[in-house]
């Protein structure tokens, strides 16, 4: 029998907004009993259960409330209404480096900030190596605070606070931090928590992580709770939501193009195949790989165009194309059809690749669907960076005549 | 408002046995069932509650938990404090000392109040009044100047206004140093057979001044301008205890006249002080140090008893002023996140 580590009992937090913010005494007498104000519900009535050793994540696009529930989860905020069960200790990670005070060194911001965590002097004495080695701040643990780079400071938070040990570690967007290669330390770390059996509840707004790591996931929509089920379902449900908010952020919609979702033609699948696709699930640099998108038209539509994006995986455009620029005309009859995009080598590095598929009119008035998917590519050699150029190398000897 | 309450098998979890050999860096989760597993081998667990109910018992569990939490906080406002600051420490002596020298100078040659060794009356009244004013000031900013940590990480922040009166109290000691200077250097004798009284006196001073501390650092997250209020009610407050005038003679005449007594002594601060003159001091009356020399009663002639019974009582209303306080200081707290 497994129990439960968290319990969010139809747990609300209302908000007051005053129009005009009366913060002493003297304006309050002054404005007694005529100060506007609106309330406003950040959570309305949201329930779930954490399992313990569960790794569950709160999907929500800014706004929606979830920074504020792991707040009333953490115990910084109360609820309202309802309340939060805990069964062990628990750590939030809310901001790293929260509290470091910059006239202390870095030796004092440790125990001290493990010590807000509630980790014991004992405890972080024994750790105390360990801490600064993953920080990375052995040269300067005796430095004041102050004098620390944004990311000394960062690394040194993040340091602590997963030595904190907790049951229940909370995460905020923390993970998002530092440089790429400190990043990659963090999620180990986590990844490292989650096989001790911790359980782990962090919110994100990058839905590819809660794949990577999720048991399942909780989809916040402006405080109130859209639903909560297995990684890809909850994936599924956050990007419908934003796709009916308009905000579809990670779809490259073209300059001057009026997006309008009209259901006339409807993506139906897309599948991303290349070699070896089964055995292994992603890509060799130089590969082939071929997109086909599978669509349904509800009844006969001229000129359809196809497009398709390649992102990097920090957002930037690799490479777009559509059938237009290809000059494949297409008009549609009704029914089913399949574009398929072949690529006879795809030659890029490392690292997880966003694309945008989807199909507009002809002039871009018309946007009618559009999909993300992912392929991954895993670079087997050593050389660096994210394209794979072809290159050849020749080391000879001249003699000087 | 957060109510966070220890359950019955609250303790100390076994620390968790390594998880075996780290498994190869995968990218595939582990079967739920195994986490489960491994996280049972760590134990029994506390349970606890977030909800906006106020449950004392289980605060001052939380707080007992953080006590290391304290000890740092005190450290930590002692060392930022002078830590930029060319004389460093001295100036927590140095600042009382110019403050007793202004008072001493005026009353002692100006205004004349005719107290013989008025520097050891002054500055006895001074010190207890020194640690409370210190706790208190510092103590209602605590959570405003701590906002940092109050909005991003869960703690028990009662802590900050009690690290306040920690800090405070901590000076009192250095001020003491000087104070016992000012003994020696005056060959002044301090109440030897009365010492343990002062005990009573200073745990009814932290007890006092913790109630107010965390009573007012609660509320002025709402009404910013208490810090400003406290200000200039500690100025006057200070006239209302016995430092820098004697209480016996006319000032006790003038109240007892009118039965109005109780009021003066009513104010917790009174005993307290008159508590450090009378181990330090000593000296109930005294040939005024102005002609024509006429015999005069300094301190009240009250014996050891009433000293114990009035330090004893302000104990037990400061006990249950601090409990009350830290109710309010629950009820308000729910909101502090926010309102910071």
């Amino acid at each position: 029998m497994s129990s439960v580590a968290v319990t969010a009992l139809d747990v609300s937090k209302r908000f007051r907004l005053y129009h005009e913010k009366h913060q002493s005494l003297k304006e309050r007498v002054l404005h007694a009993g005529r100060n506007p104000y609106e309330d406003f519900w950040a959570l309305r009535h949201v329930s779930f259960e954490v399992l313990e050793g569960q790794t569950v994540g709160i999907l929500g696009r800014n706004g929606s409330g979830k920074s504020t529930l792991l707040k009333c989860v953490s115990g910084i905020l109360t609820p309202t209404e309802g309340e939060v069960r805990l069964r062990g200790q628990l750590a939030a990670l809310l901001e790293l480096g929260a509290g470091f005070q910059p006239e202390l060194s870095g030796r004092e911001n440790v125990y001290m900030n493990a010590s807000l965590l509630g980790l014991s002097t004992r405890d972080v004495d024994k750790r105390f190596d360990e801490i600064v080695a993953f920080a990375e701040l052995e040269q300067f643990i005796d430095n004041q605070v102050k004098f620390y780079s944004s990311g000394m400071y960062v690394r040194l938070g993040f340091a602590v606070a997963v030595n904190v040990e907790p049951d229940v570690l909370v995460v905020d967007e923390v993970l998002a931090v530092g440089d790429e290669r400190f990043q990659r330390k963090c999620l180990g770390r986590i990844k490292e928590f989650q096989r001790d059996g911790r359980t782990i509840l962090f919110v994100t707004h990058a839905a590819d992580l809660v794949r990577q790591i999720c048991d399942r996931a909780v989809v916040l929509g402006t405080g109130e709770m859209l639903g909560e089920g297995p990684p890809g379902e909850a994936i599924r449900l956050f990007r419908e939501h934003l796709r009916m908010l308009g905000e579809a952020q990670d779809v490259a919609v073209p300059d001057g193009i009026v997006a309008v979702a009209d259901p006339l033609v409807r993506i139906a699948a897309v599948d991303v195949e290349h070699p070896g696709t089964g055995s292994r699930p992603h890509l060799l640099p130089g590969e082939p790989m071929t997109v086909s998108l599978r669509f349904e038209a509800e009844r006969p539509v001229g000129d359809l165009v196809f497009w398709l994006s390649i992102f990097s995986p920090t957002g930037d455009l690799v490479f777009g194309v559509d059938t237009q620029v290809l000059e494949v005309p297409f008009d549609a009859p009704a029914g089913a059809g399949v574009c398929d995009f072949r690529f006879d080598s795809v030659p890029l590095l490392d690292g997880a690749y966003p694309m945008s598929i989807g199909v507009r009119s002809s002039d871009g008035s018309v946007v009618y669907d559009e999909r993300e998917v992912r392929f991954e590519i895993v670079n087997p050699g050593r050389v660096l960076g994210s394209v794979a150029l072809p290159v050849h190398a020749e080391v000879r000897a001249v003699t000087l005549q | 408002m957060t109510d966070i309450q220890t359950g019955p098998d609250a303790g100390p979890a076994p620390h968790a046995p390594a998880a075996g050999p780290a498994a190869p860096d995968d990218d595939e989760l582990l079967p739920l069932a195994v986490r489960q597993a491994r996280a049972a081998l760590r134990g029994p667990k506390a349970e606890r509650v977030v909800a906006g109910r106020v449950h004392l018992p289980s605060r001052l569990r939380e707080l007992w938990r953080n006590r290391e939490l304290f000890v740092f906080l005190v450290r930590k406002e002692i060392k930022v404090k002078y830590k930029n600051s060319a004389l460093g420490f001295l100036w927590s002596m140095l600042n009382p000392a110019l403050t007793l020298l202004v008072y001493f100078v005026l009353f002692g040659y100006f205004l004349k109040n005719g107290i013989p060794l008025f520097v050891i009356y002054l500055f006895s009244a001074m010190l207890a009044w020194n640690l409370f004013q210190t706790a208190v000031m510092s103590g209602t900013i605590a959570i405003v100047s701590n906002s940092g940590i109050v909005k991003k990480v869960a703690f028990p922040r009662e802590i900050l206004p009690l690290a306040s009166v920690g800090s405070a109290f901590m000076f009192f000691f250095f001020q003491s140093i000087v104070l016992v200077a000012f003994l020696v250097a005056f060959r002044h004798a301090p109440a030897w057979s009365e010492l343990w009284l002062l005990v009573l006196a200073i745990a009814a001073l932290l007890l006092f001044a913790a109630a107010v501390s965390v009573f007012l650092a609660a509320v002025n997250v709402y009404f910013r301008d208490t810090q400003h209020l406290v200000e200039v009610l500690l100025v006057a407050w200070f006239w209302g205890v016995p430092g820098v005038y004697a209480f016996s003679g006319h000032i006790h005449d003038a109240l007892a006249k009118h039965h109005i007594l109780w009021i003066y002594l009513i104010d917790p601060m009174t005993p307290i002080v008159m508590t450090f003159q009378r181990v330090f001091f000593n000296v109930s009356h005294a040939y005024s140090t102005q002609p024509p020399h006429a015999l005069l009663p300094v301190m009240a002639t009250y014996g050891t008893h009433w000293y114990v019974a009035a330090n004893l009582i302000v104990i037990v209303v400061s006990v249950v002023l601090l409990l009350v306080a830290m109710v309010v200081f629950g009820r308000l707290e729910g909101n502090f996140a926010e309102e910071l």
